[in-house]
Protein backbone atom coordinates (compact mmCIF):
# COMPACT_ATOMS: atom_id res chain seq x y z
CA UNK A 1 0.00 0.00 0.00
CA UNK A 2 1.33 3.39 -1.14
CA UNK A 3 2.88 5.53 2.01
CA UNK A 4 1.97 9.12 2.05
CA UNK A 5 4.02 11.91 2.98
CA UNK A 6 2.47 14.02 5.59
CA UNK A 7 3.88 16.88 8.13
CA UNK A 8 2.20 19.24 10.32
CA UNK A 9 2.96 21.33 13.35
CA UNK A 10 3.54 19.40 16.25
CA UNK A 11 3.26 21.98 19.42
CA UNK A 12 4.69 24.71 17.24
CA UNK A 13 7.36 22.68 15.69
CA UNK A 14 7.07 20.95 11.96
CA UNK A 15 7.28 17.15 11.73
CA UNK A 16 7.34 14.66 9.14
CA UNK A 17 6.12 11.23 8.81
CA UNK A 18 5.51 8.84 6.12
CA UNK A 19 2.07 7.16 6.83
CA UNK A 20 0.50 3.85 5.56
CA UNK A 21 -3.29 5.28 4.99
CA UNK A 22 -4.48 3.24 8.01
CA UNK A 23 -1.59 4.47 10.51
CA UNK A 24 -3.88 6.74 12.94
CA UNK A 25 -2.49 10.06 14.45
CA UNK A 26 -2.49 8.78 17.77
CA UNK A 27 0.36 5.76 16.23
CA UNK A 28 2.30 8.60 14.21
CA UNK A 29 2.40 10.70 17.40
CA UNK A 30 3.16 8.13 20.07
CA UNK A 31 5.07 5.78 17.80
CA UNK A 32 6.64 7.86 14.99
CA UNK A 33 7.29 11.10 16.81
CA UNK A 34 7.73 8.97 20.21
CA UNK A 35 5.22 11.69 22.22
CA UNK A 36 3.89 9.42 24.49
CA UNK A 37 1.75 11.74 26.53
CA UNK A 38 -0.91 11.04 24.54
CA UNK A 39 -2.78 7.98 25.52
CA UNK A 40 -4.74 4.75 24.09
CA UNK A 41 -7.47 3.42 25.47
CA UNK A 42 -10.35 2.02 24.61
CA UNK A 43 -9.26 2.93 20.77
CA UNK A 44 -12.93 2.93 19.89
CA UNK A 45 -13.81 6.82 20.61
CA UNK A 46 -15.40 6.61 23.82
CA UNK A 47 -12.60 6.89 26.07
CA UNK A 48 -11.16 10.26 25.53
CA UNK A 49 -7.64 9.65 26.57
CA UNK A 50 -5.93 10.08 23.23
CA UNK A 51 -7.88 13.66 23.29
CA UNK A 52 -5.56 16.05 21.38
CA UNK A 53 -6.14 19.59 19.48
CA UNK A 54 -6.20 19.74 15.99
CA UNK A 55 -6.58 22.69 14.37
CA UNK A 56 -7.79 24.57 17.52
CA UNK A 57 -10.76 21.87 18.01
CA UNK A 58 -10.66 18.75 20.65
CA UNK A 59 -10.44 15.51 18.96
CA UNK A 60 -9.66 12.01 19.28
CA UNK A 61 -6.63 10.92 17.67
CA UNK A 62 -7.24 7.16 17.70
CA UNK A 63 -10.51 7.88 15.22
CA UNK A 64 -8.00 10.50 12.66
CA UNK A 65 -5.90 8.95 10.19
CA UNK A 66 -2.48 10.67 10.22
CA UNK A 67 -2.92 11.45 6.56
CA UNK A 68 -5.59 13.78 7.78
CA UNK A 69 -3.76 15.84 9.78
CA UNK A 70 -1.48 16.39 6.73
CA UNK A 71 -0.73 20.35 6.91
CA UNK A 72 -2.48 21.07 10.18
CA UNK A 73 -1.86 21.95 13.96
CA UNK A 74 -1.53 19.13 16.57
CA UNK A 75 -0.84 20.03 20.38
CA UNK A 76 -0.26 17.47 22.85
CA UNK A 77 0.01 17.92 26.55
CA UNK A 78 3.73 18.28 25.84
CA UNK A 79 2.92 21.23 24.30
CA UNK A 80 1.09 22.72 27.18
CA UNK A 81 3.94 23.85 29.65
CA UNK A 82 6.50 26.67 28.74
CA UNK A 83 10.10 27.15 29.98
CA UNK A 84 8.26 29.58 32.71
CA UNK A 85 6.75 26.61 33.99
CA UNK A 86 3.73 24.33 34.03
CA UNK A 87 0.55 26.23 31.82
CA UNK A 88 -2.01 27.29 34.85
CA UNK A 89 -4.39 24.31 33.49
CA UNK A 90 -1.59 21.72 34.81
CA UNK A 91 -0.99 23.53 38.01
CA UNK A 92 -4.59 23.62 38.69
CA UNK A 93 -4.64 19.91 38.46
CA UNK A 94 -1.70 19.41 40.70
CA UNK A 95 -3.34 22.18 43.47
CA UNK A 96 -6.65 20.74 43.18
CA UNK A 97 -5.59 17.10 42.90
CA UNK A 98 -7.44 16.70 39.73
CA UNK A 99 -5.72 13.19 39.29
CA UNK A 100 -5.49 9.79 41.07
CA UNK A 101 -3.41 7.38 38.56
CA UNK A 102 -2.77 9.70 36.14
CA UNK A 103 -4.09 7.97 32.93
CA UNK A 104 -6.78 10.07 31.85
CA UNK A 105 -4.50 13.03 32.70
CA UNK A 106 -2.82 14.07 29.55
CA UNK A 107 -6.03 14.10 27.94
CA UNK A 108 -8.33 15.80 30.28
CA UNK A 109 -5.46 18.92 29.95
CA UNK A 110 -5.36 19.16 26.57
CA UNK A 111 -9.30 19.39 26.60
CA UNK A 112 -9.71 21.62 29.48
CA UNK A 113 -7.29 23.50 28.05
CA UNK A 114 -9.40 23.49 24.97
CA UNK A 115 -12.63 24.08 26.53
CA UNK A 116 -11.62 27.16 28.77
CA UNK A 117 -9.86 28.65 25.27
CA UNK A 118 -13.57 28.14 23.92
CA UNK A 119 -15.44 29.21 27.09
CA UNK A 120 -13.29 31.17 29.43
CA UNK A 121 -15.64 31.86 32.15
CA UNK A 122 -17.75 28.23 32.65
CA UNK A 123 -20.24 27.57 34.95
CA UNK A 124 -20.34 23.78 36.62
CA UNK A 125 -22.73 22.50 34.29
CA UNK A 126 -20.80 23.83 31.52
CA UNK A 127 -17.63 22.25 32.69
CA UNK A 128 -19.17 18.66 33.05
CA UNK A 129 -20.99 18.93 29.58
CA UNK A 130 -17.68 20.62 28.02
CA UNK A 131 -15.79 17.93 29.63
CA UNK A 132 -17.84 14.49 28.98
CA UNK A 133 -15.78 13.23 26.47
CA UNK A 134 -13.50 12.23 28.59
CA UNK A 135 -13.84 9.30 31.00
CA UNK A 136 -11.48 9.04 34.65
CA UNK A 137 -11.74 5.09 35.58
CA UNK A 138 -10.52 6.26 39.08
CA UNK A 139 -13.90 7.91 39.38
CA UNK A 140 -12.26 11.25 39.99
CA UNK A 141 -14.33 14.05 38.32
CA UNK A 142 -15.27 15.89 41.48
CA UNK A 143 -11.48 17.48 41.64
CA UNK A 144 -11.28 16.86 38.05
CA UNK A 145 -14.35 19.80 37.87
CA UNK A 146 -12.97 22.23 40.76
CA UNK A 147 -9.14 21.51 38.90
CA UNK A 148 -10.97 23.21 35.87
CA UNK A 149 -12.90 25.71 37.57
CA UNK A 150 -9.45 26.73 39.55
CA UNK A 151 -7.53 27.02 36.02
CA UNK A 152 -10.47 29.01 34.52
CA UNK A 153 -10.07 31.96 37.60
CA UNK A 154 -6.17 31.81 37.30
CA UNK A 155 -6.51 32.48 33.51
CA UNK A 156 -8.88 35.05 33.68
CA UNK A 157 -5.96 37.03 36.33
CA UNK A 158 -3.87 36.52 33.57
CA UNK B 1 -6.81 -1.58 16.72
CA UNK B 2 -5.48 -1.02 13.08
CA UNK B 3 -7.92 -1.36 10.35
CA UNK B 4 -7.56 -3.51 7.55
CA UNK B 5 -5.19 -1.96 4.54
CA UNK B 6 -6.38 0.21 2.23
CA UNK B 7 -6.02 3.37 -0.28
CA UNK B 8 -6.92 7.05 0.63
CA UNK B 9 -8.07 9.54 -1.37
CA UNK B 10 -8.68 12.83 -0.51
CA UNK B 11 -11.51 14.20 -2.48
CA UNK B 12 -11.22 18.36 -4.02
CA UNK B 13 -14.98 17.99 -5.39
CA UNK B 14 -18.48 16.71 -5.31
CA UNK B 15 -17.77 15.19 -8.90
CA UNK B 16 -14.09 13.61 -7.81
CA UNK B 17 -15.64 11.76 -5.19
CA UNK B 18 -18.56 10.31 -7.15
CA UNK B 19 -15.93 9.59 -9.79
CA UNK B 20 -14.04 7.70 -7.41
CA UNK B 21 -17.18 5.79 -6.16
CA UNK B 22 -17.83 4.70 -9.70
CA UNK B 23 -14.30 3.48 -10.55
CA UNK B 24 -13.00 2.16 -7.24
CA UNK B 25 -14.91 -1.30 -6.37
CA UNK B 26 -16.06 -1.32 -3.20
CA UNK B 27 -14.69 2.12 -2.00
CA UNK B 28 -16.82 3.82 0.81
CA UNK B 29 -16.77 7.81 1.42
CA UNK B 30 -15.02 8.94 4.66
CA UNK B 31 -16.63 11.83 6.49
CA UNK B 32 -16.43 12.01 10.17
CA UNK B 33 -15.08 8.62 10.60
CA UNK B 34 -16.70 7.82 14.13
CA UNK B 35 -18.81 5.25 13.05
CA UNK B 36 -16.88 3.80 9.95
CA UNK B 37 -13.35 3.96 11.12
CA UNK B 38 -14.44 1.88 14.87
CA UNK B 39 -16.07 -0.35 12.35
CA UNK B 40 -13.21 -0.92 10.27
CA UNK B 41 -10.58 -1.13 13.73
CA UNK B 42 -13.25 -3.89 14.66
CA UNK B 43 -12.89 -5.58 10.98
CA UNK B 44 -16.63 -5.30 10.64
CA UNK B 45 -15.88 -3.04 7.97
CA UNK B 46 -12.72 -3.80 5.49
CA UNK B 47 -13.06 -1.36 2.34
CA UNK B 48 -10.34 -1.27 0.49
CA UNK B 49 -10.76 2.23 -0.55
CA UNK B 50 -11.50 5.37 1.31
CA UNK B 51 -12.62 8.51 -0.12
CA UNK B 52 -12.22 11.49 2.22
CA UNK B 53 -14.79 14.04 1.75
CA UNK B 54 -13.95 16.60 4.43
CA UNK B 55 -12.09 19.41 2.50
CA UNK B 56 -15.17 20.00 -0.50
CA UNK B 57 -16.35 23.40 0.07
CA UNK B 58 -19.75 22.79 -1.67
CA UNK B 59 -20.68 20.22 1.17
CA UNK B 60 -20.01 22.60 3.82
CA UNK B 61 -22.20 25.90 5.31
CA UNK B 62 -25.91 26.12 6.62
CA UNK B 63 -27.87 29.01 4.61
CA UNK B 64 -30.96 30.38 4.65
CA UNK B 65 -32.91 31.52 1.63
CA UNK B 66 -36.69 32.30 2.48
CA UNK B 67 -38.08 29.76 4.54
CA UNK B 68 -35.82 26.89 3.74
CA UNK B 69 -32.77 26.09 5.62
CA UNK B 70 -29.71 24.20 3.45
CA UNK B 71 -27.11 22.21 5.51
CA UNK B 72 -24.64 21.06 4.22
CA UNK B 73 -23.89 17.41 4.85
CA UNK B 74 -20.46 17.84 6.37
CA UNK B 75 -22.14 20.19 9.04
CA UNK B 76 -20.48 19.01 12.56
CA UNK B 77 -22.48 18.13 15.22
CA UNK B 78 -20.53 21.33 16.67
CA UNK B 79 -21.18 23.55 13.86
CA UNK B 80 -24.51 22.37 14.14
CA UNK B 81 -25.27 23.78 17.84
CA UNK B 82 -23.22 26.96 17.51
CA UNK B 83 -25.70 28.04 14.32
CA UNK B 84 -27.26 31.11 15.17
CA UNK B 85 -29.51 30.43 11.94
CA UNK B 86 -30.59 27.20 13.44
CA UNK B 87 -31.26 27.43 17.13
CA UNK B 88 -33.41 30.69 15.53
CA UNK B 89 -35.45 28.89 12.88
CA UNK B 90 -34.49 25.03 13.74
CA UNK B 91 -34.15 24.53 17.13
CA UNK B 92 -34.76 20.91 17.31
CA UNK B 93 -31.75 20.18 15.27
CA UNK B 94 -29.70 22.32 18.18
CA UNK B 95 -31.14 20.56 21.13
CA UNK B 96 -30.95 17.09 18.68
CA UNK B 97 -27.05 17.69 18.20
CA UNK B 98 -26.21 18.61 21.88
CA UNK B 99 -26.92 14.96 22.34
CA UNK B 100 -25.18 13.53 20.11
CA UNK B 101 -21.68 11.40 21.61
CA UNK B 102 -19.66 13.94 23.72
CA UNK B 103 -17.56 16.87 22.62
CA UNK B 104 -14.87 15.28 20.64
CA UNK B 105 -16.69 13.34 18.46
CA UNK B 106 -19.26 16.48 17.92
CA UNK B 107 -16.55 17.69 16.43
CA UNK B 108 -15.34 15.57 13.35
CA UNK B 109 -19.18 13.73 13.25
CA UNK B 110 -21.38 15.20 10.92
CA UNK B 111 -25.19 15.44 9.83
CA UNK B 112 -24.60 13.88 6.84
CA UNK B 113 -22.63 11.14 7.56
CA UNK B 114 -25.32 10.31 10.64
CA UNK B 115 -27.88 9.97 8.35
CA UNK B 116 -26.49 7.72 5.54
CA UNK B 117 -24.44 5.55 8.12
CA UNK B 118 -27.35 3.52 8.56
CA UNK B 119 -27.28 2.46 12.38
CA UNK B 120 -30.56 2.77 13.76
CA UNK B 121 -29.06 3.97 16.54
CA UNK B 122 -28.07 7.37 15.01
CA UNK B 123 -30.41 10.10 16.22
CA UNK B 124 -30.88 12.64 13.04
CA UNK B 125 -32.52 9.85 11.01
CA UNK B 126 -35.70 9.99 13.27
CA UNK B 127 -34.93 14.43 13.48
CA UNK B 128 -35.20 14.32 9.82
CA UNK B 129 -38.28 12.50 9.55
CA UNK B 130 -39.78 14.93 12.44
CA UNK B 131 -38.48 17.70 10.32
CA UNK B 132 -39.96 16.68 7.22
CA UNK B 133 -36.94 17.16 6.08
CA UNK B 134 -35.61 16.87 2.18
CA UNK B 135 -32.12 15.45 0.64
CA UNK B 136 -30.18 16.67 -1.60
CA UNK B 137 -28.33 13.38 -3.27
CA UNK B 138 -25.94 13.62 -6.32
CA UNK B 139 -24.72 11.21 -8.54
CA UNK B 140 -23.07 10.73 -11.88
CA UNK B 141 -26.45 11.96 -13.75
CA UNK B 142 -26.63 15.32 -11.35
CA UNK B 143 -28.70 16.36 -8.66
CA UNK B 144 -31.97 14.66 -7.11
CA UNK B 145 -33.90 15.78 -4.51
CA UNK B 146 -35.54 13.06 -1.89
CA UNK B 147 -37.67 13.65 1.17
CA UNK B 148 -36.63 12.16 4.61
CA UNK B 149 -39.78 10.25 4.42
CA UNK B 150 -38.86 7.04 2.51
CA UNK B 151 -35.10 7.07 2.59
CA UNK B 152 -34.47 4.78 5.64
CA UNK B 153 -35.16 1.33 4.50
CA UNK B 154 -33.73 -0.66 7.20
CA UNK B 155 -30.37 -0.99 8.99
CA UNK B 156 -27.49 -0.01 7.10
CA UNK B 157 -30.13 0.34 3.75
CA UNK B 158 -31.11 3.87 2.53
CA UNK B 159 -32.38 4.95 -0.61
CA UNK B 160 -29.14 5.89 -2.12
CA UNK B 161 -27.10 4.30 -4.70
CA UNK B 162 -23.47 3.15 -4.70
CA UNK B 163 -22.51 6.49 -6.48
CA UNK B 164 -24.19 8.97 -4.96
CA UNK B 165 -23.37 11.43 -2.07
CA UNK B 166 -25.64 12.93 0.11
CA UNK B 167 -24.63 16.98 -0.70
CA UNK B 168 -27.33 18.95 1.42
CA UNK B 169 -30.16 18.70 3.60
CA UNK B 170 -32.94 21.02 3.29
CA UNK B 171 -36.01 21.84 6.19
CA UNK B 172 -38.61 24.32 6.65
CA UNK B 173 -37.89 27.14 9.10
CA UNK B 174 -40.22 26.91 12.12
CA UNK B 175 -43.41 28.98 12.18
CA UNK B 176 -44.68 31.01 14.98
CA UNK B 177 -47.25 28.38 15.46
CA UNK B 178 -45.27 25.41 15.49
CA UNK B 179 -43.24 23.66 18.39
CA UNK B 180 -40.74 20.85 18.69
CA UNK B 181 -39.79 18.34 21.72
CA UNK B 182 -36.91 16.37 21.72
CA UNK B 183 -36.29 13.53 24.70
CA UNK B 184 -33.41 11.07 24.44
CA UNK B 185 -32.85 8.45 26.95
CA UNK B 186 -29.26 6.83 27.25
CA UNK B 187 -27.04 5.19 30.26
CA UNK B 188 -24.50 7.50 29.84
CA UNK B 189 -22.91 10.20 27.55
CA UNK B 190 -21.95 8.96 24.15
CA UNK B 191 -24.21 6.12 24.64
CA UNK B 192 -26.41 5.28 21.86
CA UNK B 193 -30.35 6.14 22.90
CA UNK B 194 -32.38 3.50 24.70
CA UNK B 195 -34.83 5.36 22.74
CA UNK B 196 -35.61 8.58 21.30
CA UNK B 197 -38.47 10.70 20.06
CA UNK B 198 -38.23 13.99 18.37
CA UNK B 199 -41.49 15.92 17.85
CA UNK B 200 -42.67 18.47 15.51
CA UNK B 201 -46.14 19.90 16.04
CA UNK B 202 -48.44 22.33 14.64
CA UNK B 203 -50.75 24.33 15.85
CA UNK B 204 -54.12 25.66 14.25
CA UNK B 205 -56.07 27.41 17.46
CA UNK B 206 -56.11 24.64 19.97
CA UNK B 207 -56.36 22.39 17.69
CA UNK B 208 -53.55 20.49 16.39
CA UNK B 209 -53.18 20.45 12.99
CA UNK B 210 -50.38 18.81 11.93
CA UNK B 211 -47.64 16.61 14.29
CA UNK B 212 -44.80 14.24 13.03
CA UNK B 213 -43.21 11.46 15.59
CA UNK B 214 -39.40 10.47 14.85
CA UNK B 215 -38.34 7.70 16.95
CA UNK B 216 -34.72 6.58 17.15
CA UNK B 217 -33.15 3.12 18.05
CA UNK B 218 -36.80 1.02 18.40
CA UNK B 219 -36.57 -0.60 15.02
CA UNK B 220 -34.34 -1.51 12.08
CA UNK B 221 -34.28 1.74 11.35
CA UNK B 222 -35.60 5.11 12.04
CA UNK B 223 -39.58 5.36 12.06
CA UNK B 224 -42.12 7.64 12.44
CA UNK B 225 -45.18 6.39 15.13
CA UNK B 226 -47.84 7.55 11.98
CA UNK B 227 -50.91 5.74 13.75
CA UNK B 228 -50.06 8.20 17.22
CA UNK B 229 -49.76 11.01 14.49
CA UNK B 230 -52.83 10.20 13.45
CA UNK B 231 -54.91 9.81 16.48
CA UNK B 232 -53.67 13.35 17.36
CA UNK B 233 -54.12 15.20 14.24
CA UNK B 234 -56.66 17.31 14.27
CA UNK B 235 -57.44 16.79 17.80
CA UNK B 236 -57.27 19.31 20.69
CA UNK B 237 -54.64 17.27 22.56
CA UNK B 238 -55.04 16.59 26.07
CA UNK B 239 -53.77 13.93 27.98
CA UNK B 240 -55.59 10.98 27.73
CA UNK B 241 -55.35 11.70 23.95
CA UNK B 242 -51.52 11.48 24.72
CA UNK B 243 -52.24 8.22 26.89
CA UNK B 244 -53.38 6.54 23.30
CA UNK B 245 -51.02 8.01 21.15
CA UNK B 246 -48.74 6.85 23.65
CA UNK B 247 -50.32 3.11 23.12
CA UNK B 248 -50.10 3.30 19.78
CA UNK B 249 -46.43 4.13 19.49
CA UNK B 250 -45.85 1.28 22.08
CA UNK B 251 -47.24 -0.62 19.35
CA UNK B 252 -45.06 0.40 16.63
CA UNK B 253 -41.97 -0.27 18.28
CA UNK B 254 -40.09 -3.26 17.05
CA UNK B 255 -36.43 -3.01 19.41
CA UNK B 256 -33.88 -5.85 19.25
CA UNK B 257 -33.09 -7.13 22.96
CA UNK B 258 -29.49 -5.78 23.80
CA UNK B 259 -27.73 -4.77 27.11
CA UNK B 260 -29.80 -1.22 26.54
CA UNK B 261 -32.93 -3.71 27.87
CA UNK B 262 -35.59 -5.82 26.97
CA UNK B 263 -37.72 -5.24 23.44
CA UNK B 264 -41.08 -4.19 25.96
CA UNK B 265 -38.66 -2.11 27.87
CA UNK B 266 -37.25 -0.02 24.92
CA UNK B 267 -40.86 0.23 23.68
CA UNK B 268 -42.48 1.67 27.50
CA UNK B 269 -39.56 4.05 27.28
CA UNK B 270 -40.13 5.09 23.49
CA UNK B 271 -43.37 6.07 24.78
CA UNK B 272 -42.18 7.95 27.60
CA UNK B 273 -40.29 9.73 25.65
CA UNK B 274 -42.49 10.64 23.22
CA UNK B 275 -45.19 11.93 26.23
CA UNK B 276 -42.69 14.32 27.47
CA UNK B 277 -41.61 15.34 24.04
CA UNK B 278 -45.41 16.40 22.66
CA UNK B 279 -45.84 17.89 25.99
CA UNK B 280 -43.09 20.31 25.55
CA UNK B 281 -44.15 20.85 21.50
CA UNK B 282 -47.58 21.79 22.76
CA UNK B 283 -46.35 23.90 25.36
CA UNK B 284 -43.44 25.82 22.96
CA UNK B 285 -46.27 25.96 19.93
CA UNK B 286 -48.75 27.88 22.22
CA UNK B 287 -46.07 30.13 23.82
Amino acid sequence: MAKHHISFNLNGKPVEALVEPRELLVHTIRENIQLTGTHIGCETSHCGVCTVDLNGKSVKSCTVLAVQADGGDVLTVEGLATAEGLHAVQQAFVEEHGLQCGFCTPAMLVRAYRFLQDNPDPSEDEIRWGMSGNLCRCTGYQNIIKAVQSAAKKLQQA
Amino acid sequence: MITSQFQYHKASSIEDAIQKLQNEEDAKLLAGGHSLLPMMKLRFAEPPYLIDINDIPELQGIDLQGDTIRIGAMTTENELIASEILQQHCPLLVEAAKLVADPQVRNRGTIGGDIVHGDPGNDHPAVMLALDANFIIQGPDGKREQPANGFFLGTYWNEIAEDEILVAIEVKAQKDNQGFGYHKLKRKTGDYAVAGSPVMLTLDGDKCSDIRIGLTNVAPMAIRATEAENLLKGQEIDSALIEKAAEQVIAACEPAEDLRGSSEYKSHMAAEMVRRSIQDALQRARS
